[in-house]
């Protein structure tokens, strides 16, 4: 298959088209504008439609509007954009709605600036929005893996019927790299008999976001609360690279779980032994075969693009069995392979002879 | 093991970022594993600009380098602020139409070009000193071969840019020459 160097922005977007997608609603924001350029002459390609909203508000409720035809149907945007688009994602979870939404994070908070950054992941993973609920969220590491996991999300969403955040930054939007178009195989998904599509001679069906009955609202929680338990059960992913009884396990995810590859095979340079735990769905989040990587190591090391996020379910997973450490860097720098393995060293030292 | 870490920088609008990609595209084209990252900040809106290009034959980390082996400067802000980071004994090519200051260290092994020069001399002055320094640095340090360099810049210009993809296979001859004969 044909090798294509290209840019994480334009990948998505091409993924996107690929698995289905002919709407997006979107407002521009550094630094994922190439997804709106791309499609904004891509989609018309296809018949598809390409608008840019008036804000990042209108645009999720488009989506809201176009998801609910069964349609396939993305936006994207970076943190700021994303904010705006909380009380939107909470209605498109609440009404079940399937879509894909990317968010190319930068340094927050606030306008913040445009340089890469994970300080998103709280919002991404921990609902963002009002009320009780989720988002399957997906962080890619490379720009293949940023193709795959968009033909990904739209099955996810289609077949959980729930938004799916794929959450990148600005390095992943921005770098180029080879990447091949494998149209991937999934197992065949449930007819939209939900979809409002004009009722003809059909039933009256009607999708919305409320319930004003206690009960019936809990209902709707439970019914939430169960697909997400389903999550847990069926849809983890994570990769795991490097040495299987390491002294140091690293967690990381999307850019610094790439260069915590690094991290490791440096680190056998200097007879390190080293191991990394990346995971791909950030929720359902991959708690329980984190924890068994984590009782083989000496010490978790969670590094991270904010101050301590992914961390809390980190610490969580591993249930305090190993010490967990962290290192993060926020407002767009980037970690670096040589201070990460200086703090191994020492962690190794000082710290973890004194816990064990 | 063939593993590059190559950092290219100087100001907006000489065509840093097209040489990274040129570069980039050239080793996936040998079937390395590649990666190309742009500075995209502030810098773009004027000024600086860099990209680090790394090529090499495992999966590829880190797309930044503390430290990479290879330093393409082509003015003189870029110069101060880049050799400090360059690896000992890597390589350094220098556009010293642009850049008068001496190098300082001794661990580098330091390529002058006079790339600007070389492009009055030979080329009409046509700006195209990004690929004048490609065919340099390639003469010295085969990252990929001059062929796959060559299909880059079909593969970026060809049928879109004709002109400018005549332009830039000649630029590319007379850096390389400049190097193999001896600079």
């Amino acid at each position: 298959m044909e090798k294509v160097l290209m840019r994480g922005n334009e990948a998505v977007a091409e993924a996107a088209v690929r698995a289905g997608c002919r709407l997006y609603f979107g407002y521009p924001i550094t630094p994922q504008n190439e997804i709106s350029e791309y499609l904004s002459f891509r989609l018309p390609q296809v018949g598809g439609v390409f608008l840019q909203a008036e804000s990042e508000v209108a645009a999720i409720h488009m989506i809201y509007g176009a998801a609910s035809t069964g349609a396939r149907v993305m936006t994207s945007s970076s943190g700021p954009g994303i904010s705006l688009m909380q009380e939107g994602l909470s209605s498109l979870a609440a009404a079940e709605l399937p879509c894909v939404v990317v968010n190319m994070s930068r340094g927050g908070p606030g306008v913040g600036n445009i340089q890469p950054a994970q300080s998103d992941y709280f919002q991404a993973v921990k609902g963002g929005g009002h009320g009780d609920y989720r988002l399957i969220v997906l962080a890619p590491s490379t720009v293949q893996e940023l193709v795959d996991l968009t033909y990904r999300a739209f099955y996810l969403a289609d077949k959980y019927r729930n938004p799916v955040e794929i959450l990148g930054d600005g390095m992943l939007g921005q770098m180029m790299e080879p990447v091949v178009f494998r149209d991937p195989e999934f197992p065949p998904l449930p007819p939209k008999d939900w979809a409002v599509r004009g009722k003809g001679n059909g039933p009256r069906k009607w999708i919305v976001c409320f319930d004003l009955d206690p009960k019936g609202l809990e209902e709707l929680n439970l019914r939430l609360w169960r697909k997400y338990r389903r999550l847990e059960e069926e849809e983890v992913d994570y990769v795991t690279f490097g040495c299987s009884e390491p002294e140091v396990l690293l967690v990381g995810f999307g850019t610094v779980g790439r260069i915590l590859r690094s991290v490791v095979r440096e680190g056998e340079k200097e007879g390190l032994k080293l191991a990394l735990f990346r995971p791909i769905t950030l929720f359902p989040f991959p708690k329980k075969a984190l924890q068994e990587y984590a009782r083989k190591a000496r010490a978790v090391l969670v590094v991270e693009m904010n101050l301590g996020q992914m961390l809390e379910d980190v610490e969580l997973a591993v249930r305090g069995e190993v010490p967990v450490f962290f290192l993060g860097h926020t407002g767009g720098v980037i970690p670096t392979v040589e201070e990460v393995l200086e703090y191994i060293h020492f962690l190794l030292a000082k710290e973890v002879r004194v816990w064990k | 093991m063939k593993h590059h870490e190559i950092l290219i920088a100087g100001f907006g609008g000489q065509g840093i970022l097209f040489l990274g990609r040129t570069l980039a595209l050239a080793g996936m084209f040998e079937g390395y594993e590649v990666s190309w990252y742009p500075s995209y900040g502030p810098e773009m809106r004027g000024g600086t600009a860099n990209c680090t290009v790394i090529v090499s034959e495992e999966e590829i980390g880190a797309t930044i380098s503390d430290h990479p082996d290879i330093c393409i400067v082509m003015n003189e802000p870029s110069f101060h602020r880049f050799v400090p980071l360059v690896r000992p004994k890597g390589l350094l090519v220098v556009n010293t139409s642009l850049v008068r200051t001496h190098c300082p260290r001794e661990d580098l092994e330091v390529l002058p070009v006079p790339a600007n020069d070389l492009a009055r001399v030979y080329l009409n002055g046509a700006e195209v000193t990004n690929t004048i320094i490609l065919g340099a640095l390639l003469a010295r340090c085969p990252v990929v071969c001059r062929k796959s360099a060559e299909w880059a810049l079909a593969e970026a210009l060809r049928g879109k840019r004709e002109s400018l993809y005549t332009l830039n296979l000649k630029a590319l001859g007379v850096g390389w020459e400049f190097v193999a004969k001896g600079g």
